[in-house]
């Protein structure tokens, strides 16, 4: 089977007036490169890599079927080290997330897996693990009733936004939200945040979360516009 | 009949009560259920509580014990918390490893107390470089009918509190470490965060202090971790149905008022037991 692995990559920008330093980073997203899973994507974000794979519909452990849905599993592997309770944290977020999309009822008693491997971590790693899930999921053309996508918006001592932070601009931050909105109509579906903020900061940065992610949902569709237009 | 039609159709059955904008226990949609919290009930640790909001009970018990502190942060204590969901709690944990939903409990108590700085890593010092406290909070679930979170929050803050902490002096030609067990000194509290839980119900209906029932038929919950200046320590919603930014209002200006009831009760037993 030739392997149809297209390299997309788009500067995402999104500079308002009051604040520079609203901008994300060089964005590239490569598909179908791997051979075992249904599908697959890597997704970069800057420095930050992240590898999915999707395995599904498939059979699921009688101990694990539900009689109406499908049964969605995560697994998160880190770059170093074993899997800790951090990543079952995370691995929860992202199933939760993905169960909230992924048009379960189509496909009841059969499992859909979803392996995440870290490859690099350079800031925003939720929102990299959320994008390249995304693009996996549509890879393996699992049905969903929208597609989603994760933006890290880091807010410094004197309350500065920055969107898509680096992991130095991370440690230096007073707080850092991470959001899952849906493509739809932009609406909330994750929230994990660290620091303290306040109700107004939270305001700000979800408004600024919903603009960012405008163009992460364009660079969805270019992509797999390049993709599909080819074959 | 009412039970028959519940066990076939417990979405629909509860859909019935929502339309009353009521649920089967009889509150409010934005009604807590009865909160009751005992504290120092464990008297071989050195700071306990126990929380029941409504059938769901936690206990959370502090032991405080020395440990070198870390290179990397030589004036630093260590603060550990520990969720324990155990089989006697609900009958869908089994013994063994921490399942995934007491993973995802003790992570998320780590997270509000790194986030709302509820006590200062460098007040648990003792000897820079040398000696350190370190707090294991260990908080066990004795019953679990929902709303697990907001529990453990308020035990754990409510244990916190009661912590008494022996004097330590280092002795300087032994450098050994005295304790002196009849000076005792409280915890510095800094911030008091509060957890507020929700749950969404057919992507539209927000309901406060969801049952162990009603978390199974939601689409999705959330969780909001308040302080007494409104500052959120922590915005929990693991994915689940989308929220809108009205809605989302919605469910902090209710965390602002729970905020203010559970410290209130606090703030009574605290006084009650200093009286004694």
């Amino acid at each position: 089977m030739q392997s149809d692995a297209k390299i997309r990559t788009e500067y995402g920008t999104d500079s308002s007036p009051q604040s520079p330093g609203c901008s994300l980073r060089h964005f590239a997203c490569e598909q179908n490169l791997l051979s075992r899973p249904d599908g697959s994507a890597s997704f970069l974000q800057g420095d930050t890599s992240v590898l999915a794979g999707v395995y599904g519909p498939a059979e699921v452990k009688v101990s694990k079927e539900i009689f109406n849905k499908a049964t969605l599993e995560v697994i998160l592997r880190p770059k170093i080290g074993l899997p800790g309770v951090a990543e079952k944290s995370r691995e929860r977020l992202i199933r939760n997330t993905c169960e909230a999309v992924v048009l379960g009822a189509l496909h009841p008693r059969t499992s859909i897996t979803i392996v995440l491997q870290v490859i690099s971590d350079a800031g925003s790693l939720m929102a990299c693990c959320l994008n390249a899930t995304c693009m996996a999921l549509v890879d393996a053309g699992v049905p969903m009733q929208a597609l989603f996508c994760g933006v890290t918006c880091a807010l410094d001592s004197d309350g500065t936004l920055v969107l898509d932070p680096t992991a130095k601009q991370e440690k230096e931050a007073r707080a850092v939200l991470t959001f899952a909105l849906d493509s739809v109509d932009q609406k909330l579906l994750m929230s994990t945040t660290k620091g303290l903020y306040s109700n107004a900061e939270l305001q700000q940065c979800l408004a600024a979360a919903q603009a960012a992610s405008q163009h992460v949902f364009r660079f969805y569709r270019e992509s797999l516009q390049r993709r599909y237009s080819k074959s | 009949m009412a039970a028959g039609f519940k066990t076939v159709e417990p979405l629909e059955y509860y859909r019935r009560f929502l339309k009353e904008n009521c649920r089967p226990d009889g509150r409010e949609l934005g009604e807590f259920r009865t909160t009751t919290v005992n504290i120092g009930s464990v008297s071989t640790a050195d700071g306990s509580a126990l929380v029941k909001l409504g059938n769901t009970a936690v206990i959370c018990g502090i032991k405080a014990e020395f440990a070198a502190p870390s290179p990397e942060a030589p004036d630093k204590g260590y603060v550990v918390p520990n969720v324990d969901l155990p089989p006697l709690c609900s009958s869908r944990f089994r013994s063994g490893p921490p399942g995934e939903e007491a993973q995802v409990a003790s992570q998320f108590i780590a997270d509000v107390i790194e986030n709302s700085q509820i006590i200062l890593k460098e007040d648990l010092c003792i000897s820079p470089g040398k000696l350190a406290w370190v707090l294991y909070c260990d908080l066990i679930c004795l019953d679990y009918d929902g709303n697990i979170l907001d529990a453990c929050t308020f035990a754990l803050l409510a244990a916190l509190k009661n912590v008494q902490l022996p004097e330590v002096t280092i002795n300087e030609e032994t450098a050994l470490a005295e304790v002196n067990l009849k000076k005792k000194h409280y915890l510095n509290i800094r911030t008091h965060p509060v957890a507020t839980s929700f749950a969404v119900f057919d992507d539209t209906l927000l309901i406060v202090d969801p049952t162990g029932e009603e978390e199974h038929l939601a689409t999705g919950t959330l969780t909001v971790v308040m302080d007494e200046e409104g500052k959120l320590c922590c915005l929990h919603k693991p994915g689940g149905s989308g929220l809108t930014g009205a809605k989302l209002q919605d469910c902090l200006s209710r965390a602002v008022t729970r905020h203010k009831e559970v410290k209130k009760l606090m703030d009574e037993v605290i006084k009650s037991m200093k009286a004694k």
